[in-house]
């Protein structure tokens, strides 16, 4: 009977406290009951715990997802740097200097005229068997609908149009001020959309949820419309026609991914070379206009901000009212000068290139102002430029130091980097505002991330921008009178998320970003009374029907996949980091040392620990990993590679985007094929970008493999694929698409009741 | 072996260490227990917290957290549910011996007994383990699949 009162009172119920103080008869259903319960507290027990793990798997599947991305972005950024630096350096008749420079050469053509010239569609002539869309200006609405059909069908706009589409859209943003004012007057409710990447099936899914953007109904799109996604000109397009139709309704911020040098890396020259074959490149090179003419930020009814990445404890919204956002072809590099000395004489020349280096070169010794601190990975660039800085900080590492401990592990991912970006004196100003706090000003808009602790830290992650605190939202909203910042640029699992007390709000809009399932897209709406309100969705229909369990599941295997990827390809220092822990060679670690050797070599901020059952699936012996084991299980091997040596396909391997973009910018006239003899240059760059040795010879085996039909030239492609440096699979560096949501899929949900 | 289990805690609670200042909200504490493979019961976990808790700060601190999760980890305090007791407990609720249980029944018990779900809890268990096409609940397949191995 006490057993039975001590139930009762945990249980609480009444019903059974009252059998129990009345009477023993009742003692069978009493047994049956408590069973009952028994069985219930089991089970509930056992299903939150099953809950929880799930959680926890879902959060460090994204933290995989994240920081490989993030990482990825810094490489970017360091081989940019590192490309600047040759610049600077290398004299200018050199080699590897020619090959690189057109990158760095001023995009400007001096006069409009000559632009639109350069726009030139009108020869290009629009074949019969053509069954797209066709345009005729000035555009429609009926035509911009007709698009947005057009491509759901699948179908390519041809080059003639895109460019005439592009010639109105710039002379249409040149229009515009850096900042757009928006007001929610008359009732209107604006919808703000986040990044897109190229998934078209996203915007496809906003449309179909909410309408087109018209009259009644406008819109803020904030930046990242290209880039990772396969459909990233069909945005553009689209984006685009209904600016053109609705000027007054549709408003466009750039992104960090409006940057041809980002495009480099992340798909978007791919996928518009691939598109349009005759003219991409020509498309290409205005777009890196019209992205330089895209406005920064927009403000709704003078209270509410929207910006893509977000704002530092400098920035200053009357500074960036008025700069010329034009000079900023890329956020990567310090802003253009205009030497109007020399009439008529271009920018293009030899000449002024050098007077140009002469002064970057300036610039670039006095803006470096901290050295890489972390050891493990002394990298070439990273300690040459640190030769070169004579203004380093005394506690520079200290700083360093103390600024990563202060970022959570989920946070900030890696550790090593330079800060090459800061606001520092240029020997040559053109405005009487400093180009360099200008240039600062937009850099911190395009990359900056929210933190949760106060202050300000440079973007170490990224390698660009910096991380707010809260109160640097506080000082800045007041500052300005507003009460809200509405920003993008970090993938959300819900597609959204506020911070600082509800003061920033992040909006993504990709849903399924990095694989199906991973998380939802969201837009908001903001009526009159500045309320957001915000809607999710995940484009592909399949997503829905998978339970939470199979979704974070089918992520989780796609990250760990990519994760081993990543494990492989530093199987040198790995080998290295172990052998530290194995000082008697027996080719075995403890689990301990083995997450503490792998974290210091992948710099990940990963809980290895908590990862390891997944990643080895070799037996553990007595708490010991055999890490020889351990790597022939992670193995990749290319096909016909076997002649090739392993350290250089390794080497191949953890480097191929780096390698693809280098490669990309090699090849000029963008062909898609380099010479041999680049190719041989491009290696020379990469090994002095590592610091490798790599001999003649391998280059040569390298190149025999490639270029079979011995014409001298080679296919960036193929060659990519040939030694499975291109996993179709995996969309994360390669900016291809990997579910399978459709447009068709889109159309089969007409019917659905869900959405 | 005891510098061994204070790693895995270590680890576990950094994860949800977001300031990095050595403390986690309370609120993720249940996940962070559940994480190192053990299944408290909710009273567990209340005492627990009681235990390591702030002064009602709302926070725990790693330097409290530690040592009594630790003690937990070496006496094997809140020990997994084996498979068959497991089943054994379904078989309890599966009262006509149908070998599945209905959304609703399992609801009733979910909701009305013991330490009771929430509608959330209940809506995302449904979905999680009802069978799609016939939207049963077929408790001897879902052990088998859903039970994960606790070692860490």
């Amino acid at each position: 009977m006490v057993l039975l009162f001590f139930f009762a009172l945990l249980h609480n119920c009444d019903l059974l406290y009252y059998i129990c103080c009345v009477s023993f008869p009742l003692f069978a259903l009493l047994h049956a009951a408590v069973t009952t319960l028994r069985a219930a507290v089991l089970i509930q027990r056992w299903y939150r715990q099953y809950v929880a793990r799930t959680e926890t798997r879902r959060r460090y599947t994204w933290h995989i997802f994240q920081s490989i991305e993030y990482s990825g972005e810094q490489a970017q950024i360091k081989l940019y740097n590192f490309l600047g630096y040759l610049m600077d350096n290398f004299t200018p008749s050199s080699n590897e200097r020619n090959l690189i420079s057109h990158i760095f050469r001023e995009n400007e053509v001096c006069r409009d005229a000559e632009w639109e010239r350069y726009f030139c569609y009108k020869n290009i002539e629009v074949p019969e068997i053509y069954s797209g869309p066709h345009l005729t200006f000035p555009l429609t609405v009926e035509q911009t609908v007709g698009l947005v059909e057009a491509f759901r069908n699948k179908k390519q706009l041809h080059s003639r149009y895109v460019l005439q589409l592009l010639l109105e859209t710039w002379k249409q943003l040149r229009m515009l001020p850096n900042i757009n004012r928006i007001s929610t007057c008359q009732s209107k409710e604006i919808t703000i959309c986040g990044d897109l990447h190229g998934q078209l099936e996203d915007l496809l899914l906003i449309f179909y949820k909410n309408g087109m953007p018209c009259l009644e109904k406008p819109y803020v799109f904030n930046g990242d419309f290209v880039d990772r996604g396969k459909d990233s000109i069909e945005i553009l397009i689209i984006l685009f026609s209904f600016l053109l139709v609705y000027p007054s309704d549709v408003y466009l911020n750039r992104g960090n991914h409006e940057d041809h040098i980002v495009n480099l890396r992340y798909g978007f020259t791919k996928e518009v070379l691939t598109k349009y074959k005759m003219h991409g490149k020509r498309i290409l090179k205005l777009l890196q206009k019209i992205f330089s003419w895209l406005p920064l930020a927009t403000v709704i009814d003078q209270k509410v901000l929207v910006l893509h990445g977000g704002i530092s404890d400098v920035t200053d919204l009357s500074i960036l009212a008025r700069l010329d956002r034009h000079n900023y072809v890329s956020a990567l590099r310090p802003p253009k000068k205009r030497h109007k000395s020399s009439a008529g004489m271009s920018i293009d020349s030899e000449m002024d290139e050098d007077i140009l280096a002469a002064n970057k070169l300036c610039q670039r010794r006095i803006s470096l102002a901290y050295p890489k601190a972390f050891g493990e990975r002394e990298s070439f660039q990273n300690r040459s430029l640190q030769d070169f800085s004579d203004r380093i900080k005394g506690n520079a590492v200290d700083e360093l130091e103390s600024r990563m401990r202060k970022q959570s592990i989920y946070n900030s991912g890696t550790i090593s980097s330079e800060k090459n970006i800061t606001a520092s004196v240029s020997s040559d100003s053109i405005n009487s505002d400093n180009p360099n706090d200008e240039w600062k000003q937009v850099l911190d808009l395009l990359w900056s991330d929210p933190m949760p602790q106060d202050g300000c830290t440079p973007n170490e992650v990224r390698g660009g921008g910096c991380y707010w605190g809260p109160d640097i939202t506080e000082d800045f909203l007041n500052k300005h009178n507003l009460q809200l910042i509405i920003r993008s640029h970090e993938c959300k699992q819900d597609g959204y998320e506020f911070c600082h007390n509800r003061k920033v709000l992040t909006l993504f809009s990709a849903s399924n970003y990095y694989d199906v399932g991973s998380n939802r897209g969201a837009y908001v709406k903001l009526g009159p009374d500045l309320v957001p309100y915000l809607i999710q969705y995940q484009a592909s229909s399949m997503t829905r029907e998978l339970t939470v369990r199979q979704s974070v599941g089918r992520t989780e295997r796609s990250a760990l996949k990519v994760l081993r990827e990543q494990l492989f390809a530093h199987k040198s220092d790995l080998v290295c980091a172990f052998k530290k822990f194995d000082s008697e060679n027996t080719g075995l670690v403890s689990v301990t040392d083995w997450a503490t050797a792998v974290e210091s070599v992948m710099f990940l901020g990963l809980p290895w620990r908590m990862l390891r059952c997944q990643l080895v699936t070799s037996k553990i012996i007595d708490g010991m990993i055999d890490y020889n084991e351990w790597f022939s299980e992670l193995n990749i091997k290319g096909s016909n590679t076997d002649h090739i040596d392993q350290s250089l396909l390794e080497t191949l391997y953890r480097h191929r985007s780096t390698l693809e973009t280098i490669f990309r910018i090699v090849d000029t006239d963008n062909s898609g094929f380099i010479t041999i003899e680049d190719f041989r240059q491009t290696w020379k760059l990469l090994s002095v970008y590592l610091k490798m040795e790599i001999t003649d010879e391998a280059i040569s085996d390298l190149a025999v493999t490639i270029d079979s039909n011995q014409d001298g030239s080679i296919d960036i492609d193929e060659f990519m694929e040939a030694f499975r440096l291109t996993d179709k699979k995996s969309r994360l560096e390669r900016g291809r698409s990997m579910f399978m949501g459709t447009a068709s899929d889109l159309t089969k949900l007409e019917g659905d009741p869900n959405i | 072996m005891v510098s061994d289990v204070h790693k895995k805690i270590k680890a576990a609670f950094e994860a949800f260490d977001y300031e990095t200042n050595n403390t986690v909200d309370v609120r993720e504490i249940g996940t962070i227990i559940y994480s190192l493979g053990c299944f408290p019961s909710q009273t567990d976990l209340h005492d627990f917290i009681a235990e390591v808790e702030e002064d009602h700060t709302g926070y725990i601190h790693l330097d409290k957290f530690l040592p009594a999760m630790a003690k937990i980890l070496l006496e094997h305090k809140y020990p997994p549910i084996p498979e068959d007791i497991l089943l054994q407990a379904f078989e309890v609720l599966d009262k006509e011996k149908k070998g599945y249980l209905e959304p609703e029944e399992l609801a009733n018990y979910m909701t009305q007994e013991g330490e009771l779900f929430t509608q959330e809890e209940m809506d995302e268990m449904l979905t999680a383990l009802a069978d799609h096409e016939k939207d049963l609940i077929y408790y001897k397949d879902i052990l088998s699949q859903l039970t994960i191995d606790p070692e860490l």
